[in-house]
């Protein structure tokens, strides 16, 4: 896996995209390259989903587009216009199109502020008067069922994980953004609660017409609320198609070994498949080829020597990997 | 349950002082884990979980006021002098936690944490302890052992930090091993390799497990028996593969629905639990999961409701429990299409 490549790309449609993008951070220990040579769009209305885990690269990405982390290189297109060197101004009306939700909603809220004002947080600066902005509060956080005074004049710490989450949704719709990043945005959350924001997103979507791009480690989480998916492993790509497909018959061994581990909650079928063994490499040394040679159970030498590239295995369905499953017989002989 | 239990939980209750008033963390809980058995308890955050783990183990907070007992092959750990318990753990009951990073010394070397407990309770000799470590390094699955033993702990990945816990909990033969949320902090293929690496122990060891997870599915595949906690209070008890094939308490029925599945088909919205946990201060009398509950009535609001046994090793502390057919009906594959 791990690999390079566009193949997957959908053209001038899309609201998104971008291409071979590199983010690499400077260390003691060496130059770590967090995302290396990613390249995915996401159409207006779609919500695709970025899964992975630990040093993956998929939150890394995700604050690479708002220009929160450096970008080393690459090309990042919002909306028509090439982003990834805009200046901090510019990006600063950008990120009012792009909004972001993150894991721990409390600590992305000012804490001094009541709930009321924190929503209409962004409108200060597109000279939106005293009565404008109490009006689009009070729209905003009936939106996320937060109207009552209770809530309006809480401040952060007050609000229970969820109720913060759901002031950080409207404070993101105030702006009324083109796109919706949302980062682990329920991984903090308890399952109970965590249902209501996943379906408040997929509601708000649909409503506001949101392109939303759904970052997390869950894989039933993104199942659940994209329309595409996109895996990565240690700062590449996997895998990215439908999110039905992908989940049902998996190009990528990457892919197959997530699902595999994910626990059931049927005692008699505790796992789909069998164990991924070994641990994920360090992002300071990658292996050669494909990363996830070292753990894959169908690794050749070719894997060793050559990194795969992106390309479509089955109609919709891209993997960069040399032995996708469902192939891999004809392309081994 | 027919095998003699190690640990019987009786009547535990914990209530914790805070500046705005009482929570009562832990109410009335009974729990029994059989030899070589493996007991599951699972709840959200406030479900009071942790609470009886730490009950259990005598690591309470400070205010905090307990009372019940604590049996461990018939002997009250809650009112055991001192020096008996610290004999109990770690040679007869060992633990294992969340964050295999804050359990370890940092600035001490693995094959130290690993042999001081044969040292100390065991009275082994420093040589002899030493291939007894390697041996068992070998046995959670670390590659290389005689090289990891003089290995610092920030010199390992977490999945290894947590195998080299599991080593350091095993080293003493244990009866039995409480896992709290062992897997929380790991990436899903570590922690499915964790999970094998639990269930392949305690089968071999025949040590008996109780287990304490947010996650459902966690501990529907490692136990054999679960405990669904609610508000400081048990839910439901019984056999998992009971509870998990046709689940009576509406919470446990309603939870299994909100959780996000593999098979989960795009567009169709998840079932949600409305509302959020009742103020631990102020809980209701009655049933604690009454306001969030599509069938909650007028005698849900009366006090109780005591856990009665509804089928065989099945136990529901619910007035209004799910019917049995209906219950049996969430294993079929129109869960999300209703």
């Amino acid at each position: 896996m791990a690999g390079s490549g566009t193949a997957h790309l959908r053209g001038d449609r899309a609201l998104l995209s971008v291409e071979d993008l590199v983010v690499e951070y400077p260390g003691a220990a060496g130059t770590v390259r967090a995302v290396s040579k990613v390249s995915f769009d996401v159409l207006p209305g779609e919500t695709l989903g970025i899964v992975g885990e630990s040093g993956c690269g998929k939150s890394t990405t995700g604050r690479a587009l708002l220009r929160l982390d450096r970008v080393t290189s690459g090309r990042i297109v919002f909306d028509g216009e090439r982003i990834e060197r805009a200046g901090e101004r510019r990006m600063r009306e950008l990120r009012r199109r792009m909004q972001m939700i993150f894991q721990d909603p409390v600590a992305s809220l000012n804490p001094r502020r009541a709930v009321a004002d924190i929503v209409v947080e962004g409108l200060a600066a597109t000279g939106a008067s005293a009565a404008e902005r109490s009006a689009k509060s009070a729209d905003v956080l009936a939106k996320v069922a937060l109207s009552d005074d209770r809530f309006t004049r809480m401040l952060p710490r007050q609000l229970s994980g969820g109720q913060a989450q759901r002031v950080a949704i409207a404070r993101a719709l105030a702006v009324e953004p083109q796109l919706l990043l949302c980062d682990e945005p329920v991984s903090a959350l308890d399952v109970s609660v965590q249902a209501q924001i996943l379906n408040l997103i997929a509601d708000l979507k649909a409503e506001y017409d949101l392109t939303v791009l759904f970052i997390a480690h869950d894989l039933g989480v993104v199942r659940t609320i994209s329309d595409n998916v996109l895996v990565m492993y240690l700062g590449k790509v996997c895998e990215f198609g439908d999110a039905a497909e992908v989940y049902d018959s998996p190009a990528h061994p990457y892919t197959r070994a997530l699902l595999d581990s994910v626990p059931l909650t049927d005692p008699d079928r505790r796992f789909t498949g069998p164990a991924l063994e070994g641990d994920i490499p360090s992002p300071l040394s990658p292996p050669t080829g494909c990363r996830f040679r070292t753990r894959c159970p169908f690794a050749q030498e070719r894997c060793a020597d050559e990194e795969p590239q992106v390309r479509e295995i089955r109609p919709g369905q891209y993997a960069a990997c040399h032995f996708p499953l469902g192939e891999a017989s004809e392309k081994a002989g | 349950m027919t095998a003699e239990p190690v640990l019987q939980v009786r009547n535990l209750h914990a209530y914790i002082g805070t500046p705005r008033g009482v929570v009562r963390a832990v109410q009335d809980v009974s729990l029994d884990v059989g030899r070589a058995q493996s007991l599951g308890v699972v709840g959200e955050s406030g479900s009071g979980k942790s609470m009886t783990a730490r009950a259990i183990m005598g690591r309470l907070p400070p205010r905090a006021e307990c009372s019940g007992q604590v049996l461990f092959k018939g002997r009250d750990l809650l009112t055991m002098p001192r020096k008996q318990l610290a004999e109990i753990w770690g040679k007869h009951i060992a633990m294992v936690f969340q964050d295999p990073g804050r359990s370890l010394n940092p600035v001490v070397r693995v094959e130290r944490q690993l042999t001081e407990g044969m040292r100390k309770l065991l009275g082994l000799g420093r040589s002899e302890a030493r291939g007894r470590a390697v041996g068992l390094l070998g046995e959670v699955g670390v590659p290389d052992p005689e090289r990891r033993l003089r290995a610092y702990p920030h010199e390992l990945s977490g999945g290894m930090r947590q195998r080299v816990m599991i080593a350091i909990a095993l080293a003493c033969e244990p009866d039995l091993l409480i896992a709290d949320e062992p897997t929380t902090a790991l990436d899903v293929t570590i922690q499915r390799q964790i999970l094998d690496l639990l269930r392949r122990v305690q089968r071999d060891r025949g040590m008996s497990l109780l287990l304490i997870s947010h996650d459902l599915a966690v501990v529907a595949g490692q136990t054999d028996r679960v405990a669904v906690m609610y508000a400081g209070r048990l839910a439901e008890v019984g056999a998992t593969r009971r509870v998990f094939a046709a689940p009576r308490h509406r919470y446990t029925h309603a939870l299994l629905e909100a959780t996000p599945t593999l098979e989960h088909e795009r567009a169709a919205p998840l079932r949600l639990i409305p509302g959020t946990l009742p103020d631990p201060t102020r809980l209701p009398e009655g049933c604690r999961f009454t306001a969030r509950c599509a069938h909650a009535d007028d005698a849900c609001r009366e006090p109780g409701p005591r856990l009665a046994e509804i089928a065989p090793d099945h136990h529901v502390a619910c007035v209004r429990p799910v019917a049995a057919h209906a219950a049996a009906d969430l294993e079929g594959a129109d869960l999300d299409g209703r």
